[in-house]
């Protein structure tokens, strides 16, 4: 039987080091079955997140030679099976133990997000059109494959400054809802810090659910700060009118 | 068992470069180095010239509109060429070619970047991409005399007409008109700044601008290199080194 070598982190905290282990694989295998087997077998402590194996509740997210992905959506077929394939905990948050992550720091700075605020006479019609472009970004399962490569979280860890794109779509969501009546553009560029982002599209690249988070959520969140606080002409308009 | 939550992630002491990625994740960013490399020294060097720039109908589109004035001793091209050279530095898709290639920051995701301390687009200098928008407003203009340049190189005295440097001029500003209209301040001016579309005719632009912006990138690379290659035929041709080809 066809085997695969793989290199798992193993640890508690900031200890730790990878560990190999040997795996018989079966058509159709997925990483994380391959973590199921380890646990079956050699080691039955090692920690895993998984919920779904579906790549639908986010849980399984982790580094899979470098590269953030859910393992339950990980072909072994993808990899060249003659090397060891490496799996990590995700890099830009504390590690609890193996694989398994603190993320609750992504829970807090959600929290700090203005909710849905209807406007006050809303009549409630929605155009299909104005709610296809928010559908998009409702796909987010949450699996901050995101947060974990954006480089300003994971080599600058600017995390008090930086909400992280995961967030920058949620509020692209709300921003662009057609009958949402608040305004996060003040929060977007002084708490969360969209000016950190230099769109070099990484979050994109990783997403697994394909949200064009650069192109369709940060981009167009930072072109409306623009509108607000870079824009000369739009600031001194403004001034003139009076005109929010 | 007792897990303890260390408050840090796990390893900021990283050098550049690291990383656990196998793949041969530092060709892109080399190759785009190379890329737009190549074009800032051609384009540096065909400004500097000042000369060789027309040849029978065709003018390069690094000299269009062709400004000549006696109190401008150097070469026309640089009175004209800050415009399209500040519309693609401000660009979105440009900024992260040359983050990721001349900043290393970071070269390619998941692999360490190059600088210690990070300040993004919130401070000076690069808080000034915000005014992108502006130079898309210059651009379009520089647009209206890059498609006169091609009426006009369809005239060969007085005779209609058309060589082979009346496809390139053609199509030199075709892409440089595709890449403008798939820019994403473009995009949020036409419709992207509403929450709601009241007009069906805006959506429908604004959903054709948002399909040419999801090839931003493709228009960024063909519309660069052809505007390099244009203005080489043209030079060419003037200096006698080729000969236009006529085809009707
Ligand atoms: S595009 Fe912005 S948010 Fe996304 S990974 Fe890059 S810096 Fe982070
Ligand atoms: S935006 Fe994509 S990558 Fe980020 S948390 Fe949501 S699903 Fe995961
Ligand atoms: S187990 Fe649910 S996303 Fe992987
Ligand atoms: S975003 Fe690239 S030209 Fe505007």
């Amino acid at each position: 039987m066809e085997q695969a070598k793989f290199k798992v982190h193993r640890g508690e905290g900031s200890q730790g080091q990878d560990v190999d282990y040997t795996v018989p694989i079966e058509e159709g295998m997925v990483v994380l079955d391959a973590m199921h087997y380890i646990q079956k077998t050699a080691s039955p402590d090692l920690a895993v997140r998984w919920n779904c194996k579906a790549a639908k509740c986010g849980s399984c997210s982790a580094e899979v030679n470098g590269k953030p992905r859910l393992m339950c959506k990980t072909r072994l077929d993808d990899f060249n099976l003659s090397e060891p394939i490496t799996v990590r905990p995700m890099k830009s948050f504390p590690v609890i133990k193996d694989l398994a992550c603190d993320v609750k720091w992504n829970y807090e700075v959600n929290k700090k997000i203005k909710p849905f605020t209807p406007k006050d006479d809303t009549d409630w019609i929605m155009y299909q059109r104005d709610v296809d472009r928010v559908q998009e970004f409702r796909k987010c399962i949450e699996c901050f494959a995101c947060q974990n490569v954006c480089h300003v979280l994971r080599d600058h860890n600017l995390k008090p400054k930086f909400a992280g794109p995961r967030f920058f779509v949620r509020v692209a969501g709300l921003e662009m809802h057609p009958l949402d009546g608040e305004n996060r553009l003040e929060e977007l560029r002084n708490d969360m810090g969209i000016g950190f982002c230099n769109i070099t599209k990484c979050c994109t690249e990783v997403c697994p659910e394909d949200i064009h988070i650069t192109d369709n959520a940060i981009i167009p969140m930072k072109e409306r700060v623009v509108d607000k606080y870079y824009d000369p002409l739009k600031m001194l308009l403004r001034s003139l009118f009076g005109k929010k | 068992m007792a897990t303890e939550v260390i408050e840090k992630s796990q390893n900021n002491a990283e050098s550049f470069g690291q990383t656990q990625r196998k793949d041969l994740w530092w060709l892109e960013p080399l190759l785009y180095a190379i890329g737009l490399g190549f074009f800032i020294i051609y384009a540096t060097w065909a400004a500097f010239q000042g000369k060789h720039y027309e040849y029978g109908p065709y003018l390069s589109p690094f000299y269009s509109p062709l400004i000549i004035v006696d109190w401008w001793h150097f070469s026309p091209a640089f009175l004209i060429l800050w415009i399209p050279a500040g519309f693609r530095m401000t660009c979105y898709y440009y900024r992260k070619a040359y983050y990721r290639s001349y900043f290393l920051g970071p070269p390619a995701c998941g692999v360490r970047s190059l600088s210690k301390s990070y300040t993004g687009e919130t401070a000076f200098p690069l808080i000034f991409q915000n005014i992108h928008r502006y130079f898309l407003i210059g651009a379009s203009v520089l647009l209206f005399f890059l498609w006169n340049d091609v009426i006009k190189a369809f005239n060969f005295n007085g005779e209609f007409g058309v060589g082979v440097g009346t496809v390139v001029l053609f199509a030199n500003t075709f892409l440089l008109t595709m890449y403008s209209l798939s820019c994403h301040s473009l995009r949020h001016l036409i419709g992207g700044c509403k929450d709601s579309f009241k007009c069906g005719y805006q959506h429908k632009v604004y959903e054709k601008i948002s399909c040419a912006n999801e090839h931003h990138m493709f228009w960024a690379w063909t519309s660069l290199f052809m505007v390099g290659f244009a203005d080489l035929y043209v030079r060419l041709c003037a200096m006698g080194v080729w000969t236009d080809m006529r085809l009707i």
